[in-house]
């Protein structure tokens, strides 16, 4: 029940940073790239119709981890208690920026909710690549200070930084060298998967241009994945055990690599819909692959004195599990179903659809 | 520590207090405007069918600002409350997570249909697709009020010895006896916060003489679901729900009701009177001998326990906040009867449309229902204290070990100012809709 349950969780935060990675990544070259106003206009709209939607995955994965791992669900979030505050108001000053975009028509009034959109939607994107990276690297669980322990075994706190920025220290921050590095590849997969979006839902006039942004994109990601998977052996030492004990785990790390040795091919590629899939193939290798790489744990412990917080350690107990596996599979029926629904109705292009209420 | 737990409190009695604003007008506001949509198939009138898209829209709104300050909701559970989580996170998640997956998606999903969908679907489907609004909306109500009736009156559980608490049986969770009185008494006071937005709304209209068809229609439909609502919030819901509180959470009437000492005769119900913690009494008191013990036990002379039969330590934590709570809430439904009541006749005379004394007041009326389910909300918080999980955990034993006040009074400062932001956006965005009217929905 524990594995069903753990798959389940992983599937609902993939598909959430699938579809809500899209709108970040709008955000992100809406930020950098859109200078005319119907540019904006219509990349705001093309995130603007779906936030809604897609950031309801977000909170069906927080209760489901909070039902079926209520452990972890506590010590992670108490002990990321400022970075996710932080990325909360994030979220809100997203939302805003973009619902209340086109309800005005002053200038100044949509160049503040641009900002706040654009930059919002970076920060977003590149917490959520560092909350990544500290799980990879692993916390100080229990608060352990020389040999003994400040806190029950799994709870932990987070300060944002350490002076050393180093992910080596006793005491690491939320904030170092290595969960910028993969913060950095969270933010640049995300504005590719963004641009993709852009490219398949509007008709804007630098959607040419974007497909040689994708390029360009693409080899600092390549870069960065590369500096990246070495650092990691230093960070987390036992990073590759996985792989190497059960190489089939090696499927993950390969849809990654297919996404992003077929985006190199961006100019090309005939159909916009086939670029988007190798960007969703990008994020979803990503995430699976962290995650196959540290299984059965899910938050690794930097400390000798206490065990890894691991899907076994914190899961609620069985008949729990089972009963609401039940409902869990119904409920995502039910789900895929409105999402065919909806894709059904806003499918095409958003150029000439209503929004703002 | 004890800062600690007060601003963990206060912090999360502010984001829900704003947070509840919004899932009460939507959870009403759904109602009326399936009843605006179904109207319109049977007489084939533009005017329904424009005033459920309009209310639409209102509902669009609320439902963003809904979102986006439920999120924290959620959040806090782990960031502030992590001791709570981890001993009850595999009972209450249950709840929680069943509200994400059927009622949540639900909602959303088919918003949008509502509101981009009309012309694809045909007139049938489209208020289908409204209903679906409702009835998501309302089944958000359910289990949030689930989670919340277990916190009140745990049942199905069983704690091992560790501490956590462990769910033994599903289904208990929402046969739980708390559940439904509160549910029922909940919705309705939401349809009552609706119909005093719609008629409030209709009144601006005809008060300003522009749009006046639709406010007369809008007033007439407020006035005719207000009073049903609020006469439904009173009785049977709001009795129902009292007697549920004196027979689980004894000390909390007491202290509700303002019962310092217990009668040998049966208990008055008080009117009027401000609760004297120093002396444990009531200042220029106002009561009604025996009347109590009659609602409650339909007995005029039965005993009900005042707050001297109670440990210190089981009597509620803020005795006053609850008393007054309670007291503004019985008192503001009982008016809403009586001036919808007084509209309905007006209505009924042919004369709700000229009178404007009566228009200048339903018009402002607008917050008291905000109000009114606000001290609702409290009476049950505030009554459920000094536990998290009534008579087994302690607020205090519930709070994140790891997090220091420091950093929660920083957050909650955040919220402070990021809320009193987004207040005044949605008054402006509100206000503009308003404006603007149903009129302009035809181009």
């Amino acid at each position: 029940m524990e594995i069903f349950w753990y798959i389940i969780i992983a599937t609902v935060l993939g598909i959430f940073f699938v579809l809500d990675g899209y709108d970040f990544g709008t955000g992100i070259i809406h930020l950098f790239f859109a200078k005319k106003e119907k540019d904006k206009e219509v990349i705001t709209k093309s995130a603007g119709l779906f936030w809604d939607s897609n950031e309801v995955w977000l909170v069906a994965a927080g209760g489901m981890l909070f039902m079926a791992f209520p452990t972890f669900y506590a010590s992670v979030f108490s002990g990321f208690y400022l970075p996710l505050i932080i990325v909360l108001w994030l979220i809100i000053f997203r939302a805003i920026g973009l619902e209340f975009r086109s309800q005005f028509k002053f200038q100044m009034w949509k160049d503040i909710w641009d900002v706040s959109f654009g930059v919002s939607s970076l920060l977003l994107a590149l917490f959520f690549g560092i909350a990544l990276g500290n799980i990879v690297r692993g916390v100080n669980l229990g608060g352990v200070e020389n040999g003994t322990s400040v806190y029950e075994g799994h709870y932990f706190f987070l300060p944002l930084w350490d002076s050393s920025f180093s992910p080596l220290t006793e005491h690491p921050g939320v904030i170092d060298w290595f969960t910028i590095i993969i913060g950095l590849i969270s933010v640049v997969t995300l504005a590719i998967h963004g641009a993709n979006w852009i490219i398949l839902k509007t008709n804007s006039s630098i959607n040419l241009k974007l497909k040689g942004v994708i390029f360009k994109l693409n080899i600092v990601l390549t870069i960065l994945t590369i500096f990246s998977v070495a650092v990691w052996q230093i960070v987390n030492p036992d990073s590759l055990n996985n792989f190497v004990d059960k190489p089939y785990l090696l499927v993950f790390p390969m849809l990654y690599f297919t996404g992003l040795v077929g985006l190199f091919f961006i100019k090309k590629i005939k159909k916009d819909v086939h670029a988007f899939w190798l960007s969703t193939l990008l994020i979803l290798g990503g995430i699976t692959s962290s995650l196959a790489s540290l299984f059965p744990v899910i938050l690794p412990s930097v400390n000798d004195v206490h065990e890894p917080l691991t899907i076994y350690n914190t899961a609620a107990p069985e008949y729990g599990l089972s009963i609401a596996f039940i409902w869990g599979i119904i409920g995502i029926i039910l789900v895929v179903i409105y999402a065919i629904i909806q894709k059904i109705l806003k499918g095409g292009k958003v150029d000439k659809m209503d929004y703002g209420h | 520590m004890e800062d600690m737990i007060f601003y963990d409190r206060l912090q999360f009695a502010f984001t829900i207090t704003f947070h509840y604003i919004f899932p009460q007008l939507t959870m009403g506001l759904s109602l009326m405007i399936v009843y605006f949509k179904w109207k319109y198939l049977r007489n084939n009138d533009e005017k329904y069918n424009d005033a459920a898209k309009f209310f639409m829209k209102i509902f669009a709104i609320n439902f963003t600002m809904g979102v986006i300050t439920g999120i924290p909701m959620e959040f806090q559970f782990g960031t502030n409350w992590a001791k709570f989580s981890e001993l009850t996170g595999s009972i209450i998640g249950q709840t929680l997570a069943m509200e994400g997956l059927f009622s949540f998606f639900l909602e959303s999903s088919f918003l949008a249909l509502f509101i981009f969908g009309e012309k694809l679907m045909g007139q049938k489907l489209h208020l289908l697709t409204g209903f679906l609004v409702f009835l998501g909306s309302w089944a958000s109500g359910w289990f949030i009020l689930a989670t919340n009736a277990w916190m009140q009156h745990p049942v199905g559980y069983e704690i091992l010895d560790n501490g956590k608490f462990v769910l033994e049986n599903f289904s208990s969770l929402f046969s739980n006896p708390w559940l439904l009185p509160a549910f029922l008494h909940n919705q309705f006071a939401s349809v009552v916060t609706s119909s005093f937005v719609v008629a409030s709304i209709g009144a601006f209209y005809i008060l300003r003489k522009k749009q006046i068809e639709y406010g007369k229609l809008f007033l007439k439909t407020g006035v005719i679901f207000g009073l049903v609502s609020s006469v439904l919030v009173a009785f049977p819901t709001g009795d129902w729900n009292a007697k549920n509180v004196a027979k689980y959470q004894p000390a909390a009437f007491a202290a509700m009701e303002g019962i310092f000492e217990t009668e040998e005769a049966g208990a008055e119900i008080v009117l009027i009177g401000q609760p004297n913690m120093v002396e444990k009494k009531l200042d220029n008191k106002i009561a009604v001998p025996n009347i109590l013990s009659f609602l409650t036990h339909q007995d005029w002379n039965k005993q009900i326990p005042g707050m001297d039969q109670f440990k210190e330590e089981e009597l509620p934590d803020n005795i006053p906040a609850l008393y007054y709570s309670y007291h503004i809430m019985v008192g503001l439904g009982t008016i809403f009867i009586g001036i919808m009541a007084l509209a309905l006749f007006f209505l009924w005379r042919k004369k709700l449309y000229t009178f404007k004394p009566l228009l200048w007041f339903i018009l402002f009326l607008v917050p008291f229902p905000y109000i009114a389910n606000l001290t609702g909300w409290y009476t049950a918080e505030l009554g459920r204290q000094p536990y998290l999980v009534y008579g087994l955990l302690k607020t205090s034993d519930g709070v994140s070990p790891t997090v220091s006040s420091g950093n929660t009074l920083f957050t909650l400062l955040g919220f402070v100012a990021l809320y009193m932001l987004l207040g005044l956006l949605f008054l402006v965005l509100v206000g503009k809709t308003i404006n603007e009217g149903p009129k302009l929905q035809k181009h």
